[in-house]
């Protein structure tokens, strides 16, 4: 998930050979026919390049993405919620990993990525960095959040490079239940007494503007490239997502007894003639505070990678006694 | 906020269920400290499966104490509304979690025991007990697997890795003698046949321990002062911090359903 | 690209899940551990929390010898014209019955 407002584009040199020409269109061939591209395939040096950039910032955000939720394990009310906010976390972890595994078919390592990762060179999605500062944000991630990254990774499952193809339909199945569990938290707090119902719309109040921004620029100011669409690693805009997500939450939040916090929301019927049909217009997207989460300046920018890297450093002994034992091992069999 | 606590009618058989319900509990909770923390991704999940498996057999647990108590309390009653003086577990499972040889060493300590014990205990008579011992062996074989190949590698890894695993060892192993000890009240239970006596598992326990130890080239202390409490309510001061953050939900809105 | 000669990186693993009795084992990621048997553990963590396995095979990575893409044709097009090892390529009367 969450690779939708990162994908940047990637300059092509301007003069290459014609081999070079013939082989990319080829390539380019087979993406139209939808061919699957694998490891090994011949592919432009900007698609790879995309492609490891994507496929990592991606990773990076399902790590990061555990600490916010992690936050909560230890508190949550129940021994249910516990067990599956528990297993959800660790869902994330498992993607990323996935992630990374995609990733470095493309020549890349995984220590080369979190060192990306660590020294804050690499990105990952906005939206980990807000805090998580009541037990129904844990709703509000599950419901939004994870409705927000299902828009993004369904499509996804069909990109054209096989490996991360592959191990978006593995993440895709497993998260089926990620969404679900947040809405029904939602929706047993809305059904309870009036401080819980409240917490949920506090949290609902704090999170549905990041979750709109999770989607990425605008089209129009959008610096996305027409080229990740060529290469079906991207088959829809920021903005179609985004009215897609809105259209899918109203109507749950409505459910739920919520109000969404956008006085600017408004149906506005299509030309069908049929007047349920149509989609929800929202209000004006705070760009100024998304582009200063992605400069750093977010509530918790530093806290996450301060906790990655903590994680990191104090379990490289652990890694290192792993790769010791091994070495003595082979010695030994050898000696 | 003590005033959402419950009181329990302990019955040997409800202490029993608790007993082994809050090792579970209070261990799967300081394993699910550790998720989005540990040395590798790939721990990250090993880990998080562990403390899942312990938060099942919890439930479980927790579930047959309400049954055979029958007082209307549910697994969260148990588990939310007991303060540290009611709860029962070792005090091995409540003891931080250090760093990851500590972790590791705790968790090879405790299903080093807690396998051969479900095993055996696939044989009571009481039905609901062997169903839960015959689950919780299978999962608590591969902690045992799981842990023993991690103690075998940090003990025979590197200086450091050797130093930090010996530390763990020499922390933890006063805190071991606890899982043998029966009370009175476990003692009748023994006597009637339904549960074992968790005192027949030692040299078992010792030998398994004493192998993996050896094989880490780490030392086995010798037997020692060893510490107790746990099973009577009388803990160290790491529960109380552990139930505060747990419990503090929950017990900001009483009566409220999650 | 790099190399993972390095005594630091923890060697890659390919996983291979046999998900039903009689099905055979099947890809289904990586993974990186520094032995065979911290692999096999791992596998079991990350590609088995669902019960989608019966049996694991661990495989080191750099162990696969892969054919090369660019002999795609010379490999694996001179099998298309042998359209006489599949069944249909034989008339049987329907009279017959299944065959």
């Amino acid at each position: 998930m969450y690779t939708q407002a990162l994908n940047a584009r990637d300059d092509a040199p301007a003069i290459r050979p014609a081999e070079e020409l013939e082989q990319e269109a080829r390539f380019q061939a087979r993406v139209d026919a939808e061919e699957r591209i694998e490891a090994n395939d011949w592919m432009p040096a900007a698609y790879r390049k995309t492609l490891v950039r994507q496929i990592s910032q991606h990773a990076h955000s399902e790590i990061v993405g555990m600490l916010p939720e992690g936050n909560w394990i230890t508190r949550a009310p129940s021994l249910r919620r516990k067990a599956a906010l528990l297993a959800k976390v660790q869902d994330e972890c498992g993607h990323g990993l996935y992630l990374y595994a995609a990733a470095e078919t493309l020549g890349v390592t995984r220590e080369e990525l979190t060192e990306q990762l660590l020294s804050g060179r690499a990105k990952y999605s906005s939206i980990f960095n807000y805090p998580t500062l009541t037990w129904a944000d844990m709703g509000a991630i599950g419901w939004l959040v994870d409705g927000a990254a299902i828009m993004n990774q369904i499509p996804l499952c069909r990109c054209s490079y096989g490996p991360y193809a592959r191990a978006m339909i593995r993440v895709c199945k497993e998260e089926s239940f990620h969404q679900r569990q947040g809405y029904e938290i939602m929706l047993t707090l809305c059904r309870g007494t009036p401080e819980q119902k409240a917490m949920a719309q506090e949290a609902l109040n704090r999170w549905w503007w990041p979750c709109l921004m999770m989607f990425g620029p605008p089209d129009a100011s959008s610096q996305h490239s027409d080229q990740s669409t060529r290469w079906k690693i991207k088959r829809f805009s920021n903005d179609e997502l985004r009215q897609k997500f809105v259209d899918a939450t109203v109507p749950q939040a409505e459910y739920l007894g919520l109000t969404l916090p956008d006085p600017d929301l408004r149906f506005v019927p299509d030309e069908s003639g049929d007047a349920s049909k149509g989609h929800w217009a929202y209000g004006e997207i705070d760009w100024a505070e998304f582009k200063q989460i992605l400069a750093g300046n977010g509530p918790c920018n530093r806290d996450r990678l301060a906790a990655r890297n903590k994680a990191h450093d104090e379990g490289a002994w652990v890694r290192e006694a792993a790769l010791a034992y091994a070495g003595k091992r082979r010695a030994r069999q050898a000696a | 906020m003590t005033t959402t606590s419950i009181r329990v009618v302990e019955t040997p058989l409800v202490l029993y269920a608790l007993r082994r319900a809050d090792d579970a509990l209070v261990l799967g909770h300081r394993l699910s400290e550790w998720c989005g923390h540990a040395p590798a991704l790939e721990e990250d999940m090993a880990l998080a499966n562990i403390g899942l498996d312990l938060l099942g057999q919890a439930r479980s647990l927790y579930s047959y104490a309400a049954e055979m108590e029958a007082a209307g309390h549910t697994e969260d009653d148990f588990a939310f509304h007991r303060d540290a003086p009611q709860y029962r577990n070792l005090l091995l499972a409540e003891l931080p979690n250090g760093d990851f040889a500590r972790t590791i060493l705790r968790q090879f300590f405790y299903a080093a025991f807690a396998d051969l014990y479900w095993r055996a205990m696939m044989a009571s008579p009481d039905p609901t007990l062997a169903a839960i011992a015959a689950k919780s062996e299978k999962e608590t074989a591969y902690h045992l697997r799981h842990s023993a190949e991690w103690v075998i590698r940090l003990g025979d890894g590197t200086e450091e890795s050797h130093r930090r695993a010996a530390d763990a060892v020499a922390y933890l192993w006063p805190y071991t003698g606890e899982m043998f000890e029966a009370d009175a009240a476990e003692r009748a239970l023994v006597d009637a046949g339904t549960v074992l006596d968790p005192a027949g598992f030692r040299d078992a326990w010792d030998k398994t321990v004493s192998d993996i130890l050896a094989e880490a080239t780490l030392e086995k202390p010798a037997a020692g002062w060893m510490q107790q409490g746990g099973r009577s309510g009388r803990h160290s001061e790491h529960l109380g911090h552990l139930l505060a953050v747990m419990q503090s939900v929950p017990r900001a809105i009483p009566g409220a359903t999650w | 690209m790099s190399t993972q000669t390095n005594k630091t990186v923890t060697p890659l693993w390919e996983v291979f899940i046999r998900s039903r009795n009689g099905l055979a084992h099947k890809h289904v990621g990586s993974l990186h551990a520094a032995d065979a048997t911290l692999a096999l553990q791992a596998a079991r963590d990350v590609y088995t929390r669902r019960g989608e396995g019966l049996s694991i095979w661990v495989v080191p990575s750099n162990a696969i010898t892969a054919s090369d893409p660019g002999e795609k044709g010379m490999m694996f097009e001179p099998a298309e014209s042998k359209i006489y090892r599949h069944p249909t390529f034989y008339e049987v009367p329907d009279e017959v019955g299944h065959m």
